[in-house]
């Protein structure tokens, strides 16, 4: 399993989210695995939490499932 | 449904406010789970809790279950309520105890500390 940078993750989440005013991913230990994501988006407003992170854990689907992200966490927001 | 399956789905759908973590209140073996765990103590919540370690059937079961692929999980009767994240935003805003005293009554709080349940 090797590291992953912050860029590939960015991209994944500028895909899901093409028009986010607010997308940053952070690597919170230095080590390209435990992630801090930002997003913000309209497409959020009206949504639950659990529903904008599912959003989230859609776009990164692939590195969760491959054991490449061993911790992410999600702050998300809408715009409203 | 497995056995296992089923016992997961019993306590989401009857426990008032359950936990699933890793380690035990006791013992806690992760630091999203004990974000998670901190935040439902300082909202009064009455918790029970999964230890999901002694079997990586439990993770699979429950994730299958809710659609959410990481660990914790808190669901208040049967609703997903989130993960780590979530729940210390809910419970910085005010909104988790709210939510709380919505589906439990606004006497939920509990005197006694998180009880631990086993699936297996």
């Amino acid at each position: 399993m090797t590291a992953m940078a912050t860029e590939p993750l960015e991209a994944l989440l500028r895909q899901a989210f093409p028009n986010a005013s607010e997308l940053a991913v952070v690597d919170r230990t230095g080590t390209g695995d435990h992630f801090q994501v930002v997003v913000s988006d309209a497409g959020f407003d009206g949504l639950s939490l659990v529903d904008q992170h599912r959003l989230v854990y859609d776009a990164l689907a692939q590195p969760l499932a491959d054991g490449s992200i061993h911790e992410l966490r999600i702050r998300t927001k809408g715009t409203a | 449904m497995s056995e296992l399956q089923d016992r997961i789905k019993q306590i989401v759908e009857n426990e008032p406010v359950s936990l699933f973590m890793k380690g035990t209140p006791q013992f806690v073996m992760c630091g999203n789970s004990d974000r998670a765990l901190k935040a439902l103590r300082e909202a009064g919540a009455p918790i029970t809790a999964v230890d999901i370690l002694p079997d990586p059937a439990i993770r699979q079961e429950l994730s299958a279950l809710s659609g959410w692929p990481t660990i914790p999980q808190v669901f208040i009767k049967g609703e997903l309520v989130g993960g780590a994240d979530i729940v210390q935003e809910l419970a910085e805003t005010g909104e988790l105890e709210q939510k709380l005293a919505e589906a439990l009554g606004p006497d939920y709080r509990s005197a006694a500390d998180a009880r631990t349940v086993s699936v297996l």
